[in-house]
């Protein structure tokens, strides 16, 4: 046969670009959001909560996050009606509500005010404060007994205080006080009369009071005294004309009254009234009519004012408990909640000031066991319907959850540790079995009988609203992208998350509903205060051929501690169950952890642990595990990049440590190489290496003109960008000449720099990503005053000249030899660089099975969504002619800035608010990669970066298929009896 | 003619190095891949040798030599600094041999050294003892620098290492790389001249002298990022001209119409051939037929 005709060829071709620039653009239609997507919207943990007032009617509170978030809840079930999430260079102090209309913030140490409407969160204004010094700033709405028509927001900070209206914003009264080193500690309104009490310390002796007209500002009194034995600071109004102070040895208390101009006080050592104390105590804020609140390590002490002379214990409980603000629900009576631990339970109590022995309730409630201690309890009150007071409570828990209590139940929980995630890593789902489903069928007979039973009466229409609701959540559960098994395509999986407090959780990637959750014990605060902070979170175990039948497992590593050599800990857990299988504490810290790609016997796989001694400990603690690894001991190399000596260190692992030889599972290291930045010069900005897990399918790239270029795929390429110190600041900051960044490509094995590139005129905050054989990063550039991405793709000149394609077949070639570091490298280098519109939030870029999919970057915009660029807009390759052969290849004509194509938002309409990470998870079908964001919201969702190749897509028509087929096969039939018939009438003539 | 000559040697990397600076445009890569007027080669016996001036060198020269008025107020002076390695053997770092190169200040303030020259020493008994020891047991041969020329008293130090079997030859081989930020060195990389093998064999050199060969290495600038603002300016006066497609042919265009026409055609016209054919194969037996009757007629 003939070979086909070269024209034909080109038309094909042809053909192929085109479908190929065809597929530039992936996006879904309306009717296809939340198929394969999900969004969930957090807030974090809760810092301060206001409820609206009952007049208004509403029920709802108005909270304030760690995460910077003003949101609105309803209470009944704890949805945002609104949301607003501050940038994090403005964090929100304090939060008040004022005319019963206005969410009144102060932001950024005092210096802005803002009110928010009530209803709809909409920001009414806007007003900055000239703040002098970092102090800690107050906020106080004045309540008017009288109806007024405006209400005055008093804002203190350090030695001035400032009256805001709360209507429009205008400043109407500013009062600056003599006094040197005065901080305003308290602002206390008088009932009766429009006076304003103004407490502040002044050193650490001094107290001072000001009354202030709270029309004008003008001071109508003042007074001062020195306290002997110092002040800490700590300062709580007793009852309206009582100061309790603590001293600075936080042991004994001052009792301060102030009537008229005098100040009286009285000095109580702690001890004298409470037994057995031990340590320190802290005033907990905001009690009042006589009542106030201790806190020792290990208790929380109510006391009772008597007087000038004394104090009276009422009631002490053991920690961990929380006790709410005062809420006043009559005239002159106020009520708090005190919430503590009873076994799995908690309860919780109110009280009545003005009755301290009766208790308005006390009631236990059930909750969940992996949400930790009480943290903080909001307490709101309600008419009920017999007209008498009902209570409710939103309490804070330690994995930062929020939960709502009334009647002795749970109304509602928000799992609000998901707003900040520390780590997350990808697990697969069991195999499904046989025999699972008809077991679970037979357990649940009547459940089963009750489904079918509803499906029924749904499809004869005679189903009830709630009913169809239940039919619907029925055939979600049932539906094929929500089992719990592992599926075909690998779509299915559980994300592995864990959060700021510790807490494990497992989500489904289904619908992203939480499947397991455990707050690590060792995570979790101890008695004495001290703070744990969760690290990491990798694979242990992936059961293959022998262990098959056991289940997955993870590791968390954390530290026992807030600073870096503190002891770290290990944990343990099973990845279906989210049971903790082991833990351990280290007697070392942990600086950097290694996971190995080596295993032991029983598949777990080993981790280098280095501590801030740079000694190398080995996990798992078996002979198994050490012998397979002193195997390859000297094949192993570390790197560790040093941001406060500005330089990075390669280390080997030599024989044992120095310090305790018993010890074999711990290494000592030996310094190989280094690089020391000139600090005058350049200060590390990014490091960033290529994902572990990465695959790479070719090691060549053949270009239009038949020639090969062979990728330099490194696993130990790092990419580190350094910038000039001047310019470290924000963008703007330094001029263009003052600024500068250099980008090294580092081999981390013999440090050698393989390429280095200065950026004049650029500064950072630096964004790269690294994959195969490219890096990509983004980065400002202060001349075009435009942000830039650059590109740099490395090839091995050194395998160039091994071209001949009969030696690739017949398997001559030397790219099976072992390649070694030490080998000087040849390498080639193309870079370019493009302006981008965006500035980056986080980059990432997409991971498949295999490799040979075309990869996306995605980059988290500054609007808080993710945009997906295809890898090939940034070929360093591109040029403003490209030939016919480059065109055919599929290089894009060069042009200077990034496309921003609409439809490649892999978010389309959503935000993924306060947005810190992306993670792309392969999938195990090739052309599919899983994606998931993280920030304040989650995102999830899959992407097929050059369609879905390998699969018929979810619109395809199945029917038309077998159609045609049972059509083609009835006219094979026809036309073969017609041509028997015609065949038997020839014969018969 | 060795005075002019050297001095003559000195303004080429200077006059290479102004016309980097001014002219940004200018990109040159050669300076950075084969960094030949400042890498000198030096066999490195005990007595420092002339050093061997590469031929691109004497060309470049002759270029260099009308700037001599511009290298006029740069003033520039030696620096020296040492070469450390560690052979492993417990004595910590010793002096193994030392750099000279000279200081350039440039017009804006900058320094950077230029024609590095380095002596090797010899290697002590002892030092041969422990360099078997360390090919033995496949150990690190380790050199360090100091991080910056000018400041010696500054402890801080870059390291690199290899593996002590990568080096020898028939004599000691080996391949210095010196990263440089003005009078900064961010980074030295020692390795062999080749490639190294792996495994790794054991091979002791036949002759104990070092054949040293040093690269100085500064920062490439990156290209400036293409803008087409003024192309696309120019595109847009000249709105009027629209690029013509080229003229396809008749068959590019036409081909998916023509075939199936093609085939249609065929097919009809095999159909065709094939109803005379038949007709006339019908026809044909009773025309015979008919034959002998009209024969008889006629008679």
């Amino acid at each position: 046969m003939a070979p086909p005709p070269r024209r034909l060829l080109l038309a094909l071709f042809g053909f192929l670009t085109a479908a190929v620039l065809a597929t530039l653009v992936a996006a879904v239609y309306e009717d296809q959001v939340g198929l394969a997507d999900w969004h969930q919207k957090y807030i974090g943990k809760v810092k301060q909560a206001v409820y609206h007032s009952q007049k208004s009617g509403r029920r709802r509170v108005v909270v304030l996050t760690e995460e910077n978030v003003i949101a609105s809840l309803d209470l009944r079930s704890g949805d945002i009606f609104w949301r607003h999430v501050i940038e994090k260079n403005d964090p929100i102090d304090q939060l008040s509500l004022s005319l019963g209309k206005y969410v009144v913030t102060l932001s950024s140490g005092g210096s802005i005010l803002r009110a928010w409407n009530l209803p709809d969160g909409q920001m009414i204004w806007e007003t900055n404060i000239q703040t002098s010094t970092a102090s800690k700033s107050l906020l106080h709405v004045l309540s008017s007994n009288k109806v007024a028509k405006d209400n005055l927001v008093l804002v203190s900070t350090g030695r001035s205080i400032y009256a805001v209206s709360s209507i429009d914003g205008v400043i109407s009264w500013r009062k600056d006080f003599t006094l040197d080193d005065l901080e305003i500690k308290q602002v206390i309104q008088s009932p009766e009369n429009d006076i304003v009490s103004v407490v502040g310390v002044a050193g650490s002796s001094k107290l001072a009071l000001y009354q202030l007209n709270a029309k004008s500002g003008e001071i109508v009194k003042d007074a001062q005294e020195s306290l002997p034995g110092g002040l800490c600071g700590e300062t709580v109004l007793g009852s309206h004309d009582v100061l309790i102070a603590l001293d600075q040895t936080r042991s004994a208390i001052f009792v301060i009254e102030f009537k008229g101009l005098s100040l009286s006080y009285n000095k109580v050592r702690v001890s004298n009234f409470v037994q057995d104390l031990s340590g320190t105590v802290k005033l907990l804020p905001l009690m009042s009519n006589g009542i106030i609140a201790l806190q020792s390590s290990c208790t929380v002490y109510l006391l009772k004012l008597k007087g000038m002379d004394g104090l009276e214990v009422i009631h002490s409980f053991d920690r961990p408990a929380a006790v709410s603000d005062a809420l006043a629900i009559t005239e002159k009576d106020e009520a708090f909640a005190v919430v503590q631990h009873v076994g799995s339970q908690i309860e919780f109590i109110v009280k009545v000031t003005s009755d301290l022995s009766n208790e308005v309730i006390r009631e236990k409630v059930d909750i969940d066991q992996h949400r930790g201690s009480v943290q903080k309890v909001f307490l709101n009150n309600y008419v009920r319907t017999d007209k008498s007071h009902g209570f409710r409570a939103l309490i804070v828990m330690e994995d930062h959850s929020i939960l709502l209590v009334q009647q002795g139940a749970v109304v509602w929980s928000r799992e609000d540790g998901l707003a900040s995630i520390v780590d997350v890593m990808a697990s697969e789902l069991p195999v499904e079995k046989e025999g699972v489903s008809v077991a679970n069928v037979e357990h649940n007979l009547f459940e089963w009988l009750k489904g079918h039973m509803l499906k029924l009466k749904g499809t004869l229409m005679l189903a009830s609203a709630d009913e169809l609701a239940a039919i619907q959540s029925l055939r979600l559960r049932s539906s094929e992208k929500n089992k719990m098994t592992r599926d075909h395509n690998g779509f299915r999986k559980l994300l592995i998350i864990l959060t700021k407090a510790g807490k494990v959780m497992a989500l489904h990637t289904g619908d992203g509903r939480i499947i397991w959750s455990n707050f690590l014990p060792f995570l979790r605060a101890s008695k004495s205060g001290e703070i744990s902070s969760a690290l990491r979170i990798y694979q242990w175990q992936v059961p293959h051929h022998r262990v098959m039948r056991e289940n997955p497992s993870i590791l968390v590593v954390g530290r026992s501690g807030g600073d870096s050599v503190s002891p770290g800990v290990l944990s343990i857990l099973d990845s279906y169950s989210g049971e903790e299988l082991n833990s351990q504490r280290f007697d070392h810290s942990v600086a950097q952890i290694i996971p190995l790609i080596l295993k032991d016997s029983s598949e777990q796989r080993l981790h280098l642990i280095v501590d801030s001694n740079s000694l190398a400990h080995l996990y798992p603690r078996s002979p198994d595990a050490l012998k397979s690894f002193i195997h390859e001991r000297s094949n192993l190399y570390f790197y560790s990049v040093d941001i406060q000596e500005n330089a990075i260190r390669g280390y080997s692992l030599q024989k044992s440590c120095d310090l305790n030889l018993e010890d074999e599972y711990c290494f000592s290291t030996k310094e190989l190489w280094s690089i020391v930045f000139p600090s005058d010069a350049e200060r590390i900005a990014i490091s960033e290496t290529r994902k572990l897990n990465e695959v790479v399918h070719t090691q060549a790239k053949i270009s239009a003109d038949q020639d090969v270029m062979y990728k330099y795929v490194s696993k130990n390429l790092v990419f580190v960008a350094t910038v000039s110190p001047k310019a470290a600041g924000e963008i703007g900051s330094a001029a263009p000449e003052e600024a500068s960044l250099v980008a090294y490509l580092i081999d981390a094995v013999t440090g050698r720099i393989l390429h280095r590139v200065t950026h004049h005129g650029a500064q950072g905050p630096v964004h790269a990503v690294v994959s195969e054989n490219w890096v990509v990063y983004h980065y400002f550039n202060l001349r075009a005053h435009r942000f830039e991405i650059a590109v740099i793709e490395i090839y091995d000149q050194s395998r160039a000249d091994n071209k001949d394609v009969m030696k690739l077949i017949l398997g001559k070639h030397n790219l099976s030899a072992p390649i070694t570091s030490y080998s000087r490298p040849d390498v080639t280098v193309k870079s370019q660089s493009y302006f981008f519109t965006h500035s980056v939030k986080a980059m990432a870029v997409t991971q498949t099975a295999k490799g040979i999919t075309s990869k996306q970057l995605l980059i988290g915009t500054i609007g808080d969504q993710v945009l997906a660029l295809d890898k090939r807009f940034l070929d360093p390759r591109r040029s403003l002619n490209p030939t016919q052969q480059e065109k055919e290849e599929g290089i894009i004509p060069l042009t200077d800035s990034l496309p921003i194509i609409p439809q490649s938002y892999v978010t389309h309409s959503l935000q993924v608010e306060a947005l810190r990470g992306i993670v792309a998870i392969p999938a195990k079908l090739e052309s599919t990669t899983l994606v998931f964001t993280y920030g304040v919201d989650l995102f999830y969702t899959r992407l097929a970066p050059s369609r879905t190749y390998d699969s018929l897509t979810d619109e395809f028509s199945y029917a038309l298929l077998l159609i045609t087929i049972a059509a083609l096969v009835a006219a094979l039939v026809v036309t073969w009896v017609w041509s028997e018939k015609k065949e038997l009438r020839d014969k018969w003539r | 003619m060795a005075a002019p000559r050297r001095s003559l040697l000195l303004l080429l990397p200077l006059f290479l190095l102004l016309s980097l600076s001014l002219s940004t445009a200018f990109q040159s890569d050669e300076l950075l891949l084969h960094d030949d007027d400042e890498f000198e080669g030096v066999r490195a016996s005990s007595t420092p040798s002339q050093p061997l001036s590469p031929p691109l060198v004497a060309s470049t020269r002759r270029r260099s030599a009308d700037a001599t008025q511009a290298s006029g107020a740069s003033e520039s002076n030696t620096v020296q600094f040492t070469l450390e390695h560690d052979l492993g053997s417990g004595v910590g770092f010793v002096p193994a041999g030392s750099f000279s190169a000279r200081l350039k200040s440039s017009a804006h303030g900058s320094q950077t050294l230029t024609k590095l020259r380095f002596t090797r020493n010899e290697l002590m008994e002892d030092e041969k003892d422990a360099f078997k020891q360390l090919l033995n047991e496949d150990g690190f041969y380790t050199v360090r620098l100091p991080s910056n020329v000018l400041d010696p008293t500054r402890k801080d130090y870059v390291y690199s290492s290899i593996k002590a079997r990568c080096i020898p030859r028939d004599s000691l081989d080996e391949h210095i790389v010196i990263h440089m930020d003005g009078v900064n060195i961010l980074a030295v990389n020692y390795g062999s001249v080749g490639g190294c093998q792996y495994p790794r064999p054991m091979k002791v050199p036949s002759k104990w002298t070092f054949n040293s060969y040093t690269v100085l290495k500064t920062a490439e600038q990156a290209p400036r990022t293409p803008s087409f603002v003024e192309q696309l300016i120019e595109a847009d006066s000249g709105l009027g001209e629209v690029m013509k497609p080229p003229e396809k042919t008749f068959w590019a265009k036409y081909w998916m119409y023509i075939i199936p026409l093609g085939l249609i055609v065929m097919n009809a016209v095999t159909a065709a051939a094939n109803i005379p054919e038949e007709q006339a194969g019908g026809q044909g037996q009773p025309a015979a037929q008919r034959a002998p009757i009209a024969a008889p007629r006629r008679r």
